[in-house]
């Protein structure tokens, strides 16, 4: 059984969506359930600070023992800061997705975007738990 | 899950420690427990694990004629096995390729084959096939046989207080008939691992009580249950073939990096022409080890890049546990096998360049040769 944390969006690729500090910026990263799925993270690509993706659009991949995944941006948006502790200890994804093992910092011109991914219900009923 | 795949009778004590499933060689088996991949590698390597193989085949040979029978289908020499020693071997169609990698053992007063569980009907209707005229028979244990591997440099301190047998007098590639836990087992000094431990051979309906006592004596030592994914990437971390990656009947052992085990002048066996033909000839591709000297994911299937062509493509790889870094096996053009050849491998978009390596690649292993 994995965490779902209340509060959160989700989208179909099993990324989440957080609020920071700041407005209009979310912190992104992969669920538990699809880390859980992935197995343990052997490398983590990300985009550099600056760029801007569209929905959907691929930001990076994550290397897994069992399998390479391509990570697709949520939402569109601009990266204000990528999580450098990756480089260092992947594993963090395994161990703390929600928290140290965050993946990108995006600036978000449209909340309405944000709004209208899954919530904690929505996602819960997608990966049939 | 597929209820046409077959268990071993540990299947429910895999669900019970959480295990995930997935179907291998027509058996729904544990690729990993809920500590991961990467810590069940690290406790062989370590401490100690504890693998259901019990998937494997395992066939014996009885008769008068049943070191004939080995020796016709085996490109080992066994006439000089004593008993409670044992031999990794493969089995070669006429042409040369491999059917099978195979461990033949020496028991009493027959022999015993063990198979690849994806390979044991092929084996099974060649052995059929090569016994005839011979005064041997023929007997499948493998629905009826249970077996354990126990691997790690602690193997023999967990096993030892569970049997009478001196384990210290089993030497690597040898084995003994005794008793774990109080269940006749067959102990063998042998693994898939590169680290010391056993493989033991039990009863069906005593598998499930061998293997909780010796997950209870190791409790405290750093023995875990381990599953098919450490499985692989310990035997990929030492070069070891794994039949159905490297090894196929596309590929002969002399090219597949088992040479060493064909013995052309022990007398004709299946194979035999082709491969004394082929070791005149060379010229043909084999299977080398490529360490990347960047970071990558070599996967089976991504091509194998010199000098900006395609020249094979990768057959295992992983991201070592051990060391750090990409590992791949695959297969090269003759001219291309020497340390140190540029080799790159191409994952996704990008050439990731590398270098072929001696194998192993892991040298630290507590295997005692």
């Amino acid at each position: 059984m994995s965490e779902i944390p209340e509060g959160l969006r989700y989208t179909e690729e099993h990324e989440y969506l957080t609020a920071t500090d700041e407005s209009g910026v979310y912190q992104i990263g992969i669920t538990d359930y699809a880390q859980g799925e992935l197995g343990d993270v052997v490398y983590v690509e990300l985009p550099t600070v600056g760029e801007s993706f569209e929905k959907k659009a691929t930001f990076g991949t994550i290397e897994a023992v069992k399998a390479v995944s391509d990570l697709f941006c949520p939402v569109a948006g601009e990266i204000v800061a990528v999580n450098e502790s990756l480089d260092d200890d992947p594993s963090l994804v395994n161990s703390d997705p929600y928290g140290a093992g965050w993946m990108l910092r995006l600036r978000v011109g449209d909340q309405a975007t944000v709004d209208a991914l899954l919530d904690a219900a929505a996602y819960k009923a997608l990966v049939g738990e | 899950m597929n209820d046409t795949l077959k268990k071993t009778p540990l299947y429910d004590v895999h669900l019970g420690l959480g295990a995930k499933m997935v179907p291998f060689a027509e058996y729904e088996m544990p690729v990993q427990y809920p500590t991961g991949i990467t810590a069940e590698h690290r406790a062989v390597r370590a401490t100690a694990g504890l693998f259901d193989v019990s998937h494997m085949g395992e066939f014996l040979i009885h008769g008068p004629q049943a070191l004939d029978l080995v020796q016709r289908v085996s490109v080992n020499d066994a006439a000089g096995l004593t008993v409670g020693q044992c031999q990794y071997s493969a089995m070669c169609a006429e042409d040369g390729g491999v059917r099978d990698d195979v461990v033949v053992y020496h028991m009493a007063d027959h022999y015993m084959m063990v198979v690849n569980a994806s390979r044991r009907d092929q084996d099974w209707a060649w052995l059929e096939e090569h016994a005839q005229g011979l005064e041997v028979t023929l007997e499948d244990c493998s629905d009826g046989t249970g077996l354990l591997a126990l691997q790690g440099p602690r193997a023999q301190e967990i096993l030892d207080p569970l049997t009478k047998l001196s384990l210290d007098d089993i030497a690597y590639y040898h084995f003994a008939e005794g008793t774990v836990a109080g269940f006749a087992a067959t102990i063998s000094r042998t693994g898939y691992t590169g680290e010391d431990g056993f493989e033991l051979y039990v009863a069906e309906e005593d598998t499930v009580a061998v293997w909780n006592t010796v997950l209870e004596q190791g409790e405290g030592l750093g023995l875990l249950p381990t599953g098919l994914g450490a499985r692989d990437s310990l035997r990929l971390e030492m070069g070891f073939a794994l039949y159905g990656s490297e090894l196929d009947e596309e590929h002969t052992p002399l090219a597949g990096r088992l040479g060493w085990l064909v013995k052309m002048d022990k007398g004709d066996f299946s194979g035999r022409d082709a491969l004394v033909r082929q070791r005149e000839e060379g010229g043909h591709d084999r299977l080398v080890g490529i360490r990347l000297t960047e970071r990558g994911f070599p996967r089976p299937g991504y091509p194998i890049v010199h000098d900006g062509h395609v020249v094979g493509s990768v057959t295992s790889g992983t991201v070592s546990p051990s060391l750090g870094y990409g590992i791949a096996l695959g297969y090269v053009p003759a001219g291309l096998v020497s340390p140190d050849t540029e080799v790159g491998v191409r994952i996704r978009d990008k050439v990731v360049p590398g270098v072929v390596v001696r194998l192993p690649f892991y040298t630290e292993g507590s295997v005692r040769r």
